[in-house]
């Protein structure tokens, strides 16, 4: 397996690249949901991002990743080792899967070979503290998608199934992708991801022609192009480290508390998540920018990615929803 | 005729292929099964490499590896089998264009670990919308068709396994300038090319082309070659006409500052291209997004019966990675065999259970279908016809009580359309509203179909096929914000029509004015729906009209 493509070196997409930073800093923000034609980078971002986050330190052998030994559940058998580095997990989650790998099942081949009655984790244990990365998740089936959605909510899987009664932890980022052309994302579903992200192919030629220049230097020479965007991934990978130590200082003004209410209001967002999700963006922003309060500048950026899909679908209206959030946000905020 | 330019250029695209199979990722053949078609696939299994052939319902476990149950059974130990995925091959999926979703999206996720996999895609599609999955053939460099290629002209002429691999040797010292990037990446943004793939995709196709030929370096002629082999399939617009005063513009029509693109290459590579395209692009264009829609919903429906559902009685069967093994039914056949196999194998742990004991799970899972009536009571239809529509959806619902369909009912009058029934099968309640459902007032048609196109989203959320059945003389003449705006209503009515035609909605359009108009007929056109026009409708012509549309 080769090097993934680095991070800093995707051309443009600004905003899919700040949503991922922000989420890296902020796991509490929910996840990011990339929405765009094929082509434009999205897979590649993901498998970016995972290069680019920092370690973390878990229990060598643990199925859900544990920080402390104590932390592993009961029913894990293999023998614990030694507190250890590992890279943030990121585990892709295929269309068609089936429940049984999602959740854990008991497992078959110690079941008919052994006699044993023991839980084969599945893919929510192991993206347990890292991210679950979706591709084409609007063309995920109804029962995964109810089934993901009730663990995103409570951060605990539990299994009762075949005579097996196990829970452990789950607590994941999750970022999905997908095609808007193939079908649409349950709203329910949409409200989970904190942020979500429009994509599109770069219209200036003179971008277009720096992707392929990249993708081209890429692949001809991987060790000399790594080497020439590690430094800059690893300044990224230190800002987020420090912004995440910054996090808990930064101050929130009562008058930004009041613009995101106003805001929320205005685009007649659903429920409060989206004010939570806008406050904890412009948070994250704030420390990533090092500085120690938000301002109503930090909301600007970060409202689009925040609540454009918090609105209500309007079927006739043609501009995009990140278009309609600049529009309340220049009516409410003058 | 013994040498067809198509043919050539199909083997062209294997040469290519063969030469760069980790940078091109793969072919689409879009041909008709026959003998050129066969010719094509033997000079395929002729290319060096391994060659796997799959199919559309190939499980995870079969493509990227797990428990060999029968293996791990036999053995008594656990053994793991090993998934295609796992040693770089090529990959054949003939009817491409019935590829499921999933296999689509895994396959991609495939191609995209660059572990050294081709796949080539065998389309066997015959309408324009029915093709290979866009996820795969986007990803894959290389498009051919077989159209009009007599069997005479189709010798297999590829070149020799050493000039191949000297060509392979050759591929990475190959150099092109940046004026060759800027030149095939304008020509895909000519075209209307989003995907970044494209350009690239068609620069390694150059490269390869150069390697084959025994050059150094890309020549203008390979980019038109590589450029006649990539971009055909993916354009969706034609360059502007061509114009006589100033023909340096043409190449860069969405930005003309950068104008250091070669004029003369990207000239003769837009002629090459446009030669090239499938005649009905624009029609294929249209139509596409609806119908891939489709197919697609389609066939989650039927994988969905894999999972849920009515039980039905569990079924021998080798397990796949999708299947649920039924314990109880798997046990309960090992049973009677025990003392048998334990004197066989003593020694053995636990229950001796042997492969042809294991069943599965099975279910059955029926779409529901949801006939959505949406009934005009404004003035303009008169109340006679009202009644002839309360009539025809109690007859539909004793129809649809013995098919266990479902049907909601939606009047529009005056300002606004009112779900006046939800999604319900309890007879006596539909008929209980419809009985009160009064009439008179202004024809929101607008507003009728946006309720609609509400109500059939949720329904398919919830695993049902909704249906629509459309009782107007669609005299619209409310516009969607509830202003009387005839011009408005009528704008208004036609985009909405266009987005139900968008969602494949089935529809019927049923004409209740009492003197037939133009209206009814051009309203069932946008929404891709079967007009009927019943002056007359009487509620068991209705009745009938619906189930036989409808699929009854």
């Amino acid at each position: 397996m080769i090097a993934p493509f680095p991070f800093s070196a995707i051309v443009g997409q600004g905003d899919m690249k700040c949503a991922m930073i922000l989420t890296a800093i902020e796991p509490a923000l929910g996840g990011v949901l990339v929405f765009g034609d094929r082509g434009t980078g999205k897979s590649t971002a993901v498998r970016a991002l995972a290069a680019l986050l920092p370690p973390i330190r878990m229990v060598a052998g643990s199925p859900v990743n544990a920080e402390r030994p104590e932390d592993t559940p009961d029913w894990a058998t293999a023998p614990l080792g030694e507190i250890v580095e590992r890279p943030t997990p990121v585990i892709d989650l295929p269309l068609g899967v089936t429940e049984d790998r999602v959740t854990g099942a008991l497992d078959i081949e110690r079941a008919l070979t052994l006699g044993e009655r023991a839980f084969q984790p599945g893919l929510l244990a192991r993206a347990n503290r890292g991210y679950l990365y979706i591709d084409e998740v609007n063309l995920l089936e109804d029962h995964i998608v109810d089934l993901l959605l009730d663990v995103a909510q409570s951060g605990e899987n539990v299994v009762e199934r075949e005579g097996l009664s196990i829970r452990h932890p789950a607590r994941f980022v999750l970022v999905g992708s997908g095609n808007p052309e193939e079908g649409e994302l349950r709203p329910q579903l949409l409200d989970r991801f904190g942020l979500s992200v429009e994509v599109s192919s770069p219209t200036d030629i003179e971008e277009r022609i720096e992707v392929i220049r990249r993708r081209d230097a890429y692949e001809r020479d991987t060790a000399d192009f790594m080497a020439h965007w590690q430094a800059e991934d690893a300044r990224i990978r230190a800002a987020i480290l420090a912004a995440r130590e910054n996090l808990r200082s930064i101050t929130t003004p009562a008058e930004v508390l009041r613009d995101c209410a106003t805001l929320c209001i205005a685009i007649g967002a659903d429920g409060l998540r989206g004010e939570l999700t806008l406050l904890r963006a412009a948070r994250a922003l704030a420390a990533y920018e090092n500085v120690v309060a938000v301002t109503r500048e930090h909301l600007t950026q970060v409202a689009p990615l925040a609540l454009s899909h918090r609105l209500r679908r309007d079927p006739l209206d043609e501009a995009g929803s990140a278009a309609r959030i600049t529009r309340a946000m220049q009516e409410v905020w003058g | 005729m013994t040498d067809s330019p198509a043919w050539a250029r199909a083997m062209r695209a294997l040469t290519l292929l063969a030469v760069d199979p980790e940078g091109l990722r793969g072919l689409t053949l879009r041909a008709r099964a026959g003998p050129v078609r066969q010719a094509f696939e033997s000079a395929l299994t002729r290319m060096p490499g391994a060659v796997r052939r799959i199919h559309a319902d190939l499980g995870d476990e079969q493509l990227f590896g797990g428990t060999d149950i029968y293996a791990t059974l036999a053995a008594g130990r656990l053994i793991r089998s090993a998934g295609l995925a796992q040693a770089p091959s090529r990959l054949i999926l003939p009817m491409a264009e019935r590829t499921p979703p999933a296999l689509a999206a895994r396959l991609a996720q495939l191609l995209d670990q660059s572990a050294g996999h081709t796949l080539i895609l065998l389309d066997e599609g015959i309408e324009a919308e029915e093709a290979a999955p866009q996820t795969l053939a986007e990803r894959l460099a290389l498009h051919v068709t077989l159209d009009g290629i007599s069997h005479s002209a189709a010798p297999a002429l590829m070149p020799a396994p050493a000039d191949i691999s000297v060509a392979r040797k050759r591929l990475d010292a190959v150099s092109h300038s940046p004026e060759d990037l800027v030149a095939l990446t304008a020509l895909a943004a000519s075209f209307g090319i989003d995907s970044l793939r494209a350009p690239w995709l068609a620069l390694r196709a150059a490269r390869a082309l150069a390697a084959i030929d025994g050059r150094g370096g890309v020549t203008p002629d390979d980019l038109r070659e590589a450029a006649e082999l990539v971009y055909p399939a993916r354009a969706t617009q034609l360059p502007r006409e061509p114009e006589p005063e100033t023909p340096e513009d043409r190449p860069e029509p969405e930005n003309p500052s950068s104008a250091e693109a070669p004029d003369m290459p990207d000239e003769l590579l837009i002629a090459a291209v446009a030669a090239l395209l499938p005649p009905a692009l624009l029609d294929a264009l249209v139509s596409r997004a609806g119908l891939r829609r489709a197919a697609g919903s389609g066939a989650g429906a039927r994988r969905r019966a894999q999972h849920r559902g009515r039980p039905l009685p569990a079924r021998p069967g080798r397990p796949d990675g999708r299947m649920r093994i039924d314990l109880i039914a798997t046990l309960r056949a090992a049973a009677p065999w025990q003392p048998l196999r334990r004197s066989a194998r003593p020694d053995a742990p636990g229950l001796i259970i042997h492969p042809s004991d294991i069943h599965l799970k099975r279910f059955e899972n029926r779409s529901d279908r949801l006939v959505i009536f949406v009934v005009d009571a404004s003035g303009s239809a008169a109340l006679a016809r009202l009644a002839e529509a309360k009539g025809a959806v109690e007859l539909l619902l004793a129809q649809a009580y013995a098919r266990r369909d479902r049907v909601a009912l939606i009047a529009f009058r005056r300002q606004t359309a009112d779900l006046i029934l939800p999604p319900t099968r309890a007879l006596v309640q539909a008929k209980r509203r419809l009985a009160g459902l009064p009439g008179g007032g202004g024809t929101p048609l607008a507003a009728a179909l946006e309720a609609t196109l509400t109500l059939a989203r949720q329904a398919e959320t919830h695993g049902l096929s909704p249906a629509l059945a459309l009782l107007t003389d669609a005299r619209a003449n409310i516009a969607l914000d509830g202003r009387g705006d005839r011009a408005q209503a009528a704008l208004d009515t036609s985009r909405l029509a266009a987005l139900c035609r968008a969602r494949n909605l089935p529809a019927i359009v049923i004409d209740t004015a009492n003197r037939p108009g133009p209206d009814p007929a051009r309203l069932a056109a946008e929404m891709g729906a079967r007009h009927l026009a019943l002056p007359r409708a009487d509620a068991r012509a209705i009745s009938a009209a619906v189930a036989t549309t409808l699929g009854g």
